[in-house]
């Protein structure tokens, strides 16, 4: 093989290797990606029953309670301008608490329910979900 | 005093950049060799006062001087020594402070150790590292001062997340900041190759340690990461695909590529243009990394507060680095000579493909990182998760094994398959085992993790295999490098297999003298006391887990509060209790008390997870650095006779 065909054939497969990874990459993300919503989309009715998402917003100031197994909590997740109440079976990681931001993943239950498999809270004293920053200023910030 | 002589130390080192890039310059375009000589001794002051100046910062932590800024906001006197001076990265001004320390020593390392390159590539190169740090100085200068005074000293400072007041993470960011920085001399190898054009086996064997030395400390850090996120977030993860870990993970995927094809260049004199470009990529990665984080542009449980100007500074300075490297190079790679020819089944070949594999999951990862953030810009909000990373970066990964199975048993410039064959009946023995074994006795599997230790099998055993009837004690340290490496990626591949395959889970509410039962232990809660910390207030659980065998161990994970400092709320941390067995951990997290109906709060949350092998993980990764250090041992230029062997051994036989 000369120079330039292994040039050539190197170049061919790497276009290959390219465009195969773009192809699985669109798919996967197709298939994959999850929504970021806050309460105001899903009560305008944005986030279907069921569909995988990540739901982003501040604990309501004495929503907290615990359920009777003592595993589960619901609490209510607010952004100012609507509501969507959460419930969670598990613990709640460190730093998670009423008035401070939270995302969840998990999905919406018929009920209207976000049912979270996973919450994380922020990790960094200056930490803020960058959505959250959209919402109204009387609401307080998380604390540090 | 101090915070004063600390800023100026920046300012001069900030000219002295300005002053090897400008001599630099102008010694390259044909200047005299007055310029050159000026250049060496800058860079090492340049490396000398930035140090300094870091070294300033960290006495002013130490000695909890409030009437600085940074100190005040993320200091406190109350704070254990090792903490305050963990403080000092732990912000932003700090670790930018630490990023350009390491940028300029490098420089200043280059500058004194360099011997092996032409004298006008090294000059160049030296000018490429000042034109770096010079714009990171204008960042720190100009947006991110760190030793800024506050017009009044507050009584005491805001303190620290404790969530951050864990050894582990003291000195994670330091470790992966050496490895992202270090990245950079290959970047300004690459430019001051493409300036002279002088690209091959000299500048490959030049660039080949720092490529080893900084992937060296990103494995290093991405395993102590993995493992500090495992046992301090108290999720049981070890890897969560999070933006920040993402961008941690991608220079070390160019790392891994850049020490593979510059062992190509350096050996065989071929893919010159391609491990340039690679040397290119690597340091672009640590910069995309750098930005990603230090702009919080996207939705990470790390990610700082929203600064668009810092944000804005940071992208404008990575598109002239970027852009000016790569259009350098588009000028220059039509004039980069033709490599020497392989056939495809052959080393080169092989390494070409782990080349291919490892830039296509680099660039997948990168994508599901960066496409949140475009999908914003279209209104969009949209968070790409583990189920996408490991659906795409997973086959991928298990494929790469595949190829370095057969890649150090191949030969350079060619080879046949038959031969090939011939070395790797018992690693597919042993693959075949495992998979019998996996689908009669494992139960139910996924596909991912069940592939995954089958290729673990057969990874660990071709592995060994390039040592097979060699004598032991005379073969290369390179070579011992490489086997250990690759063996280690075995042992990792056979933990995330075997952890994910066969985890159990128990989540209880549990009253004192409750039994649960997880795995092939039962576990006995006993109770809680409360313990007072040195700067926090805790709830200690006591767990005694029995094994079938008799075996009984106790666990004591902890609930701490830290109080709130200087009006803040307090804070609540979970500790976890882990118990390392031979065959995997015991995990467990105290959660929160739960109140009975009758008032009473008898019972505790209490969750824990057997994870069958987890600790190969990070065994593995351990395995991997330490085959990289062996190979830049190995391949480091020892004094007098020793070196003359050693070499001339390490030039036949090629390891990474």
């Amino acid at each position: 093989m000369k120079a330039k065909h292994q040039r050539l054939v190197l170049a061919v497969a790497a276009l290959v290797g390219v465009a195969g990874a773009g192809v699985l990459a669109a798919s996967a993300l197709r298939d994959e990606a999850a929504y970021f919503r806050t309460p105001v989309e899903i009560a305008d009715g944005k986030a279907a029953v069921g569909e995988a998402m990540r739901l982003g917003g501040m604990v309501a100031a004495g929503s907290i309670e615990r359920q009777r197994d003592g595993l589960t909590i619901r609490f209510v997740a607010t952004d100012g301008k609507a509501s969507v109440p959460v419930e969670y079976t598990g613990i709640v990681p460190d730093l998670f608490g009423e008035e401070s931001g939270m995302v969840a993943d998990g999905r919406m239950r018929a009920d209207g329910t976000f049912v979270a498999d996973r919450i994380l809270a922020k990790h960094d004293e200056r930490y803020m979900p960058p959505q959250m920053g959209e919402m109204p200023k009387n609401m307080k910030a998380p604390t540090a | 005093m101090i915070a004063e002589l600390g800023l100026a130390l920046l300012w001069i080192a900030a000219a002295l950049a300005c002053l090897s890039l400008v001599a630099g310059v102008l010694y390259v375009r044909g200047g005299q060799a007055e310029l050159a000589a000026l250049v060496r001794p800058a860079s090492v002051a340049q490396g000398v006062l930035t140090a300094t100046a870091f070294g300033l910062l960290i006495a002013l932590f130490v000695r909890s001087d409030m009437s600085v800024e940074l100190v005040a906001r993320n200091s406190n006197s109350l704070k254990p020594m090792i903490f305050k001076v963990a403080g000092t990265w732990g912000n932003h001004e700090g670790s930018m402070l630490l990023w350009l320390t390491i940028l300029c020593l490098s420089g200043a390392l280059i500058a004194l150790f360099e011997k092996r390159l032409r004298e006008d590539t090294l000059i160049a190169t030296l000018a490429a590292q000042a034109a770096l740090s010079l714009g990171f100085f204008a960042f720190l200068l100009f947006s991110s001062n760190p030793f800024n005074r506050l017009p009044v000293a507050p009584p005491d400072g805001q303190g620290l997340n404790p969530l951050l007041q864990d050894i582990g993470l003291a000195f994670h960011p330091p470790t992966l900041y050496v490895g992202y920085v270090g990245l950079s001399v290959a970047f300004s190898f690459a430019v001051g190759a493409l300036v002279t054009r002088e690209i091959g086996p000299a500048f490959a064997r030049a660039m080949r340690p720092w490529v080893l030395f900084s992937w060296i400390f990103l494995t290093i850090g991405i395993t102590a990461g993995s493992y500090w996120a495992y046992y301090e977030l108290g999720w049981g993860g070890w890897w969560f695909w999070d933006p920040v870990e993402n961008v941690s993970l991608v220079p070390w995927l160019a790392g891994a590529a850049l020490l593979h094809s510059v062992a190509v260049t350096a050996t065989r004199n071929a893919l010159r243009a391609w491990t340039v470009m690679l040397a290119v990529i690597g340091f672009s990665m640590s910069m995309v990394g750098t930005f990603i984080v230090r702009s919080g542009l996207l939705t990470s449980v790390h990610s700082f507060a929203v600064d668009p100007e810092r944000g804005t500074f940071l992208l404008v300075l990575m598109a002239i680095y970027i852009g000016g490297a790569l259009t350098l190079f588009a000028l220059r790679a039509g004039s980069v000579a033709e490599g020497k020819k392989f056939a495809l089944l052959s080393r080169e070949g092989s390494l070409v493909i782990n080349n291919l594999l490892l830039t296509t999951i680099l660039a997948l990862v990168l994508l599901g990182t960066l496409y949140p953030i475009v999908a914003e810009a279209m209104g969009e909000k949209i968070s790409v998760g583990p189920p996408y990373y490991n659906r795409v970066a997973g086959p991928l990964a298990l494929v790469l094994c595949l190829v370095m199975v057969a890649g150090p048993l191949l030969s350079w410039r060619r080879d046949d398959g038959k031969r090939l064959w011939s070395r790797l009946p018992v690693a597919a023995l042993a693959g075949a085992a495992v998979l019998v074994l996996l689908v009669v006795f494992g139960g139910k599997i996924g596909i991912l993790p069940l592939l995954g230790m089958v290729v673990a099998a057969i990874v660990a055993v071709a592995s060994l295999a390039p040592l097979w009837g060699r004598n032991l004690r005379r073969t290369p340290l390179p070579t011992w490098g490489m086997v250990t490496a690759h063996f280690g990626v075995a042992v990792a591949l056979a933990g995330m297999g075997a952890e994910s395959a066969f985890i159990k889970e128990r989540l209880v509410a549990a009253a004192p003298g409750d039994i649960i039962k997880v795995g092939s232990y039962a576990v006995t809660f006993v109770g809680v006391k409360p313990v007072a910390g040195p700067n926090y207030t805790s709830i200690e659980g006591t767990l005694v887990a029995r094994t079938a065998g008799g075996g009984e161990f106790t666990m004591r994970p902890e609930a701490r509060t830290f109080p709130g400092l200087m009006g803040t709320a307090p804070t609540e941390t979970n500790e976890a209790a882990l118990l390392t067995r031979p065959g995997g951990q015991l995990y467990a997290v105290l959660g929160q008390p739960v109140t009975s109906d009758d008032g009473r709060a008898d019972r505790y949350q209490i969750r824990l997870w057997w994870k069958p092998l987890v600790w190969w993980i990070w065994l593995g990764g351990g395995l991997i650095a330490l085959g990289a250090t062996l190979s830049l041992v190995g391949r480091a230029q020892l004094p007098g006779i020793w070196r003359a062997r050693r070499y001339r051994k390490s030039q036949e036989r090629f390891a990474p």
